[in-house]
Order: structure tokens, then C-alpha cells, then sequence
């Protein structure tokens, strides 16, 4: 496996060499959204300059050109997750858009009365609130899977929770509060083992790991564009071919029908049945971008080089006073995102104090207000990675820290 | 845009208030009582008010958050005892002008410690924080108001 030019990476990412209150911009926000590099730029660029038309319906140059954009990127996406028919994958606004979709598809007409759902503790409010609307709608209830004092899944009582009623386990890849990654084969054979679906929320998921989703035993995948380099507003859905097949379209419009007549139309095939209306082509195209560029620096050298940044991270804070750190103490359980909080300093306190000094972190709840529960705490102040963060980053970011020791004292 | 010093936000006075609040715990006797929630970061604060006629008897707090929204409605339930409903709507609507950079406001006596929180008009992210509580004071008000009426 070849390294990470790291030095090359950076020189890709035009906001990077941003100024902020005087110094260089450290970013370590990237598990709320990535910076985008260049070649994603371009490609929305090119788009927008040469080639933008509507998709699947002019016969004229321009469409042809768009349409053949738009779906080379489905295409592309599709190979990188390891989905064997790009008809699987559908583009949804993001993950969100992608879980409501599931909510509402396959919820509405497969969840009944007295289903159950299984959730985590660790899920993101996206992979909570859309089953709390269904479970209101259906009657259905929802369970969770509880974490323990390194914000792992306890799996012990798993059998226990999967029960006759399940019909969903629902369960992110990697926790974007914590950075936990969740052992989501174990749980995904347990889950379909007791005769439930899998859908795996990969927001984080996709970002941080190679991903095969045969291989993960998942039903149901969703991912965010933004979090990867892409642009914001588009992401997949990838679903198990005869699963879409069998889902009731979730909106109405055009681009997903085969022939409307006046009391009743039928539908376009997958992918296409979900996605009613004019898509996001431009978000599509930059996604596709984004995949390209990624493959060809290679998963396995940007996952290698978060490594690295993340065990430096974690070493340097740990000689920081008054630094808690949260989440798995073993690497091996851990991706690029640390949260932490130090002393009596409110996160937002930590947040402002690195600003002033040109370090972007997240300060908060993270949409993960589960997980704040239950460690008692309201927010946490988050360091996140990604493959153009490097040590030198840390050490501002450690640096930043002594400030708000000798402010907090 | 670059951002100020931040000796400018954090005195001495805020970083005491947020250790040491004033007026915080339960009014059991309290007659109204508003909770106001930052749903961005998460920070809360309960205000309790106990009213005799027209004025403020009594004013606690219990809530948690940043420095800056904890010592704002620390400082301001330590300037609310014995104000009429009136003067304690004039204290929110100067606090809110030293907000937007009112220097007028940030020199005012009758703010009281509340002067301390002038700096915070620099950093626009934090304004809202520094609103909290007087938030929560308004909407106390306006109860009262609307309960006063025959």
C-alpha cells in the first residue's frame, strides 16, 4: 500500500490556505462537512459552464450530456460501495433524505402495530426521529441498544432485544459524536439471523472506511456527499434490488413515472421511482468527483493516515490538564472523531477560544443527544479528521487548549 | 473578519458569575416560571420569578451552558429584586441595545455587572448565549402581563 502525500493533498483544497483571526486555518470540523477539493470543484464547474441541461427526457446534445453525468456518477458510486447494480443506488438530499425515504417506503406499508425497531443509543437524531414519526404513525415501538462507559454497543443482551416483532435494526456505522465504530456484521448476521432488516446509516461510515455493502450484510445503506469531499444537498440511498423493488414510491412527480393517467400512473423503474423531479445533477456530478478522487488516492492510505493523525490526537490530549476524553480507548474501535471536555470550560467557551486563534472544532450536542445523556454532560467539544489533517494540526490544536487553560484556569 | 481580543469576552466578572452564580436554585413559592432552551447548543435555564403587585420580589435561576449564558442570567437576577415589571423590561431592551454595540448602554450604572458583557456584542456566534436569560425574563413578563388582566 502506498502512503498519503499528504503535503499534495492539502495543496488540493483551496479553503485549507484560508487565513482565520490571523492565523492559518486549522480545520477539525470535518465530521459536520469536508472541504472539497479541487477536482470536485471543477467538476461542478464543468457542469454548470458546459453541460447543464434536465436529465432522461431531451433528445438534444446537452441532456444527452447531463444525463450521461448524471448517471456515470450513480454508476461510480456504485462500485465504491461494492453495490453490484448501480440500479440500487438512488440520490437522496443526503442521509437523512435517504432514511426518511426508508422510513416512509418500506416503513409505512411493512411496519405494523406492535413491530418493534431497533435503535442505538449512539444514533444520530437523523436515524432516531424518522422511526419515532413511524413508530407515532404505526403504533410500531422503539427499542435500543444501550452503550457502555467507552460509548460502545453492548451486545450482550442482543438476542434479547432482536425479537419476533423486530422488523428493523437501524445503526450507524461509525458515531459521529464519539467516533465508536460499531461492529456492524456482528450485529447486521444477528439482526437478519432473527429475521429483521438492516439498515446501516454510513454518514461517518463512508468517510472513514472502505465500504462494501454486501459485505456489511446491510438492507439498507445511506450516505452523505458532503461528508467526502462532495458537495453539500446530495447523497444515496443503496438498497437491496428486489427491496426497492418491492417499496411503494415515497413522492409523486416527474422522472418517476412510467404513464399517469387520470385516477392512477404506474411507475419508472428503480432507481428512478425514487426520485421524483428535477434531481440535484450538479450534486450528483460533484459527488461522482468526489469518489473518483478518493478511489484514486486509495481508502486504505487515507484510512492509515487518519490513524496516524488520530492516535497523535489522542496522545496529545491526554498530556492536556483537565482533558476527558470520550469514546473507545482502543484505537482499533475508534475512527477519526474525538470529543472530549476540559475542566470546567463550557464547550462553547473551548470553541470560541480556538477560533480566536484559528482553529474550527464543533461544540455541542453533535445531534446525538442520546449519547450526551448518558454521560451526563450537555455537549461536548469535538476534534474531528480527515485525510488533509495532519500533526501539525493537533499541535494547534493542543496549543489552543493552553489558552483556554490559562483563561479557565 | 477578524476576531477581537478575547480578553474583551472573558473578564474576570463573567468567569466569577459562571463559578459562583448568584440567585441559583429553586423558588418554591415562585409565581411564574419560563424555560427558555438554546436548541442549537443545548443550553437551558429555568427562571423563576415571584411577583408582589406589580414588582419582582424574588428571582432564581437553575440551568446549565456556556460562561457566557450562565453569568448573564446570574448577573441579571441580581439586578431584578424589587424592579417593577416595567423597569425590569427597560433592563432586557438596554441589555439587547449593548448587544448590537451599544457603547451608551455597556457605561450605564443601572446595568450593573451586566457592563461586563459588552464584549460579547464583538463575537456575533455568542450574542445569543448572552440573550438567553433575558429571553426568558421577556416571555416571564409577557405572562404576567397577560395574567394581569381582568
Amino acid at each position: 500500500m502506498h502512503r498519503l502525500d499528504v503535503g499534495r493533498v492539502r495543496a488540493e483544497f483551496p479553503t485549507l490556505a484560508e487565513t482565520v483571526n490571523g492565523r492559518p486555518l486549522v480545520y477539525l470540523d470535518s465530521a459536520a462537512t469536508s472541504q472539497k477539493p479541487q477536482p470536485v470543484l471543477d467538476a461542478l464547474d464543468a457542469y454548470w459552464v458546459h453541460d447543464n441541461a434536465n436529465v432522461h427526457r431531451g433528445i438534444h446534445e446537452l441532456s444527452r450530456r447531463a444525463t450521461e453525468a448524471y448517471e456515470g456518477a450513480r454508476l461510480e458510486l456504485a462500485r465504491w460501495i461494492g453495490a453490484s447494480d448501480a440500479a440500487e443506488v438512488v440520490f437522496t438530499t443526503g442521509t437523512t433524505g435517504a432514511i426518511n425515504l426508508v422510513a416512509h417506503a418500506w416503513g409505512l406499508d411493512n411496519v405494523r402495530e406492535g413491530d418493534e425497531i431497533l435503535l442505538t443509543v449512539l444514533e444520530h437524531h437523523s436515524n432516531i426521529v424518522p422511526w419515532q414519526l413511524l413508530a407515532r404513525r404505526t403504533g410500531a415501538r422503539l427499542r435500543y441498544i444501550e452503550i457502555d462507559d467507552q460509548g460502545r454497543l453492548i451486545l450482550d443482551g442482543l438476542d434479547h432485544l432482536l425479537t419476533e416483532r423486530t422488523r428493523l435494526v437501524a445503526l450507524g456505522q461509525v458515531s459521529n459524536a464519539l467516533g465508536t465504530v460499531n461492529p456492524v456484521k456482528e450485529v447486521a448476521a444477528r439482526a437478519r439471523a432473527a429475521g429483521a432488516l438492516v439498515l446501516v446509516d454510513g454518514a461517518q461510515g463512508a468517510v472513514h472506511s472502505r465500504v462494501d455493502v454486501h459485505e456489511l450484510g446491510a438492507d439498507f445503506y445511506a450516505l452523505s456527499g458532503h461528508k467526502m469531499c462532495g458537495p453539500t444537498g446530495i447523497g444515496a440511498l443503496w438498497a437491496r434490488r428486489e427491496l426497492l423493488d418491492s417499496m411503494s414510491p415515497w413522492q409523486g412527480g416527474g422522472e418517476m413515472i412510467h404513464t399517469v393517467e387520470r385516477d392512477m400512473s404506474s411507475w419508472a423503474p428503480v432507481p428512478h421511482k425514487f426520485e421524483a423531479g428535477t434531481p440535484n445533477i450538479a450534486g450528483a456530478v460533484g459527488l461522482g468527483a468526489a469518489v473518483e478522487y478518493l478511489s484514486a488516492l486509495g481508502m486504505d492510505a487515507i484510512v492509515e493516515h487518519e490513524r496516524d493523525v488520530l492516535r497523535y490526537a489522542l496522545e496529545g490530549l491526554a498530556a492536556v490538564t483537565g482533558v476527558r476524553v470520550y469514546g473507545p480507548e482502543s484505537l482499533d474501535e475508534r475512527s477519526a472523531v474525538v470529543s472530549f471536555t476540559m475542566g470546567d470550560a463550557h464547550p462553547h467557551d473551548i470553541s470560541t477560544i480556538l477560533d480566536s486563534q484559528g482553529v474550527a472544532i464543533r461544540a455541542g450536542h453533535h445531534c446525538a443527544q442520546l449519547v450526551m445523556k448518558h454521560f451526563g454532560i450537555s455537549a461536548t467539544a469535538r476534534a474531528s479528521f480527515y485525510l488533509y489533517n495532519t500533526r501539525a494540526d493537533v499541535d494547534r490544536l493542543v496549543e489552543g487548549l493552553e489558552a483556554v487553560r490559562t483563561i479557565f484556569g | 473578519m477578524e476576531t477581537p481580543p478575547l480578553n474583551s469576552l472573558y473578564q474576570q466578572l463573567i468567569l466569577e458569575h459562571y463559578r459562583n452564580p448568584r440567585n441559583r436554585g429553586e423558588l418554591p413559592d415562585g409565581t411564574v416560571e419560563v424555560h427558555m432552551r438554546n436548541p442549537v447548543c443545548g443550553d437551558e435555564i429555568r427562571l423563576q420569578l415571584r411577583l408582589h403587585d406589580d414588582h419582582i420580589a424574588e428571582a432564581r435561576f437553575v440551568g446549565h451552558g456556556c460562561s457566557i449564558s450562565q453569568a448573564s442570567v446570574s448577573m441579571m437576577t441580581t439586578l431584578l429584586k424589587g424592579r417593577s415589571l416595567d423597569e425590569a423590561e427597560s433592563l432586557a431592551s438596554r441589555f439587547t441595545q449593548m448587544m448590537h454595540g451599544d457603547a451608551e448602554a455597556s457605561r450605564d450604572p443601572s446595568m450593573g455587572d451586566l457592563r461586563a458583557l459588552a464584549g460579547v456584542s464583538k463575537f456575533p456566534v455568542r450574542i445569543k448565549c448572552a440573550l438567553l436569560g433575558f429571553d426568558a425574563l421577556q416571555e416571564a413578563l409577557k405572562r404576567s402581563a397577560k395574567g394581569a388582566e381582568p
